[in-house]
């Protein structure tokens, strides 16, 4: 994905994923009446991780709804608005809390399209927060976005980039049916250059973040920045890695995948998810299915280990895939 | 078969007096409405005494959770509803799509599982939907309809229109967190939102008093700060006096209402039930509550022809039924049609 051209001042002005998401929200509420923030906390308390700071200011009480703490409740609330005309933005604290919804999420929002012959469409954006490294332990840190990408009739975002985190909510919100739309929470305060806004922007395909010819790491969302640092101390170690950023986790770019281990040979998968069954499961099936024939090497994969998240500092670190870990299986699929 | 709000009564398709070619007394308007909301009990009455044939003879399949003894509830809150008003339903709800004016033929298709079924064949019983009609379904989730139906209630308050989502549901979902989180959203919201408990006395085979620690439904519902009361669920009439009752106050802006329909089912939970829970003579004592005879009593004498109208109803069926016989089924290679837009 080509950048846009910038203005030198565009050039020196910094924003933040945080900035960037909210950036999103309030031009989505500005642009169309029928779009409105709901969840726990986003209206005065501006959000738990601040994503909405301000906005209540600016949009009011009615736009900026602050819910019960009623995961199941505001979430069917917010598919009924949507079956009903609106285009809710529903956020969910984390994607643990979002357990507490699944029923609606799965069983409504996923099913209603099917299960009514075509009739009736739920066009609504969740957000939520997954991913850990900021000791919140075993019931704010997991990463289960590999499991509603296993759910047909429904899309799943997981932006790794400032640019996504800023441009992949108007396109989600133009989508007739439901998109589920992860941020990992240790990409919050993200910083970089502020980008222009795109003519148009896709949110189907997976980008190639950084090309390179000796293996492939394909990864998404809050693994990207440890992989795109991995890649950076491979190629001082003389091994030229292909960065594939998935973006779109439902459904799943296997052309672009398998184009880059058509072009490497070789392949990490890097997630922080649980490894059984997990998302890196999906994808090295994948692989198998489409680039067989183009593997010089066993598909590696990194991933969360197969324990809760712990609190303590060290052992978190050590259940989180590691840039050492990506460089480490990298190096053995090309040793 | 949806009445108007703004009219009391509806006229019945068939007025009798035609049909005698003689010079009988013009019943009165609300004789004319009641015999259309007996018209409307014997239509489901007949539709799923005949689900009951086909389902033994195998011709319809899945889970067929019948309605019988339930019909008044269903025909009489439709009576208070206008067609731009919205129903969410449960899996037991082939008498709330009939009531709300989805055709027989549909209704019926949908049970064949053939595409000219009112959900494409796609849901079968338990999930009828007609967007057209405002009829959501068709959630075979207990509870999980009533989130949607707060939601669909949200976006008519912030639209500022003034209609009412009406949400069915049993006296088991209201064991579910999902009733007590919308309960307390809807009234939070002062949601236009009508709550309509059908308490048929069991949540599958369990009776009430052993899932519920207060068994008073509507005081419950009433700690959220909502008008709440129970209705005689077999009394079509008392029914929809309630019904109009409730719809007028939400439409006042008084915020959601819930109405406690105390009912009870003839037939057994599903018909994969054999019915060993509940004893042979409390179900015999409610079916001398029959809603049907019950209101046939009330209409002056003369006025009814339960056999003809009997009659019609079945012929109803059995052009339903013939219909569906002869519809097509979706092929094959339409599989994966209605999972995301793109493929619909």
């Amino acid at each position: 994905m080509a950048a846009p051209a910038r203005t030198p001042e565009q050039e020196t002005a910094r924003t933040s994923f945080r900035d960037e998401l909210r950036a999103a929200i309030r031009e989505a509420l500005r642009a169309d009446e029928r779009v409105f923030l709901m969840g726990e906390d986003v209206g005065s308390y501006g959000g738990a991780f601040g994503v909405s700071l301000g906005l209540l200011e600016e949009f009011g009480p009615e736009r900026i709804r602050d819910t019960p703490l009623s995961e199941s409740g505001f979430v069917g609330a917010g598919i009924g608005a949507a079956i009903a005309g609106m285009r809710p933005i529903v956020e969910i604290m984390t994607v643990n809390f979002s357990l507490l919804a699944l029923d609606q999420i799965l069983n409504n929002a996923a099913t209603l399209l099917h299960m009514s012959g075509g009739q009736v469409g739920v066009p609504v954006v969740i957000r939520m927060t997954t991913g850990a490294g900021r000791q919140l332990a075993a019931q704010h840190s997991h990463s289960l976005e590999g499991w509603y990408a296993g759910i047909p009739g429904i899309r799943v975002l997981s932006p790794g980039t400032l640019q996504d985190a800023r441009h992949m909510l108007a396109p989600a919100l133009a989508d007739p049916d439901p998109v589920v739309i992860f941020e990992h929470g240790s990409l919050y305060n993200a910083t970089g250059p502020a980008v222009p806004p795109p003519a148009s922007y896709d949110i189907v395909s997976a980008a190639v973040r950084r090309a390179g010819n000796d293996v492939s790491l394909i990864c998404h969302g809050g693994s990207l920045p440890k992989v795109l640092a991995a890649a950076d101390a491979l190629a001082a170690e003389g091994i030229s890695a292909d960065v594939v950023d998935l973006r779109s986790l439902r459904p799943l770019d296997g052309a672009t995948i398998a184009g880059s281990v058509a072009r490497t040979h070789r392949a990490v998968v890097v997630d922080e998810g649980w490894r059984t069954g997990g998302l890196s499961a999906e994808i090295a099936a994948q692989i198998a299915e489409l680039a067989f024939y183009e593997l010089d090497a066993p598909v590696e994969r990194v991933c969360g280990a197969e324990v809760p998240v712990p609190y303590p500092k060290h052992l978190e670190d050590a259940a989180l895939p590691a840039i050492v870990d990506i460089m480490a299986a990298a190096r053995r699929t090309v040793g | 078969m949806t009445s108007a709000r703004q009219n009391d009564v509806q006229e019945p398709a068939h007025p009798r007096a035609e049909r005698d070619g003689e010079a009988a007394p013009e019943p009165s308007e609300q004789t004319k409405h009641l015999l259309d909301l007996a018209g409307q009990m014997l239509l489901i009455r007949a539709f799923e005494e005949r689900c009951v044939e086909l389902y033994s003879s195998g011709a319809i399949r899945g889970f067929i959770h019948l309605y019988i003894g339930e019909e008044a509830v269903a025909v009489g809150v439709n009576a208070a509803l206008s067609p731009d008003d919205a129903v969410v339903s449960t899996y037991r709800e082939h008498g709330h799509a009939l009531a709300r004016g989805v055709p027989p033929e549909a209704v019926m298709a949908e049970m064949y599982g053939k595409a000219t079924g009112c959900s494409h064949g796609r849901g079968g019983s338990m999930h009828l939907f007609d967007a057209g009609r405002r009829f959501y379904g068709g959630n075979a989730i207990v509870g999980g309809g009533l989130p949607i139906a707060a939601g669909l209630a949200l976006a008519d308050k912030m639209a500022d229109r003034s209609r009412v989502t009406c949400c069915f549901f049993g006296d088991g979902a209201v064991a579910e967190g999902e009733f007590h989180e919308t309960a307390n959203l809807a009234a939070l919201w002062d949601l236009p939102l009508l709550l309509v408990c059908e308490n048929n006395l069991y949540a599958m085979g369990t009776p009430l008093a052993h899932e519920h620690a207060q068994t008073d439904l509507a005081m419950r519902a009433a700690s959220y700060g909502m008008p709440a009361w129970a209705v005689d669920g077999m009394d079509v009439v008392a029914v929809e006096k309630a019904a109009r009752r409730a719809v007028d106050g939400i439409l006042a802006g008084n915020g959601p209402h819930f109405l406690e329909m105390r009912t009870y089912r003839f037939r057994a939970h599903s018909m994969y039930d054999p019915d060993r829970y509940r004893d042979k003579a409390e179900i015999e004592r409610w079916r001398e509550r029959d809603p049907i005879p019950l209101l046939m009593r009330r209409l002056p004498a003369g006025t009814a022809d339960l056999p003809e109208m009997t009659e019609r109803a079945t012929a109803a069926v059995d052009r339903a039924v013939k219909a569906a016989q002869e519809a097509p089924v979706e092929p094959v290679a339409d599989l994966l049609r209605f999972v995301t837009h793109e493929g619909a």
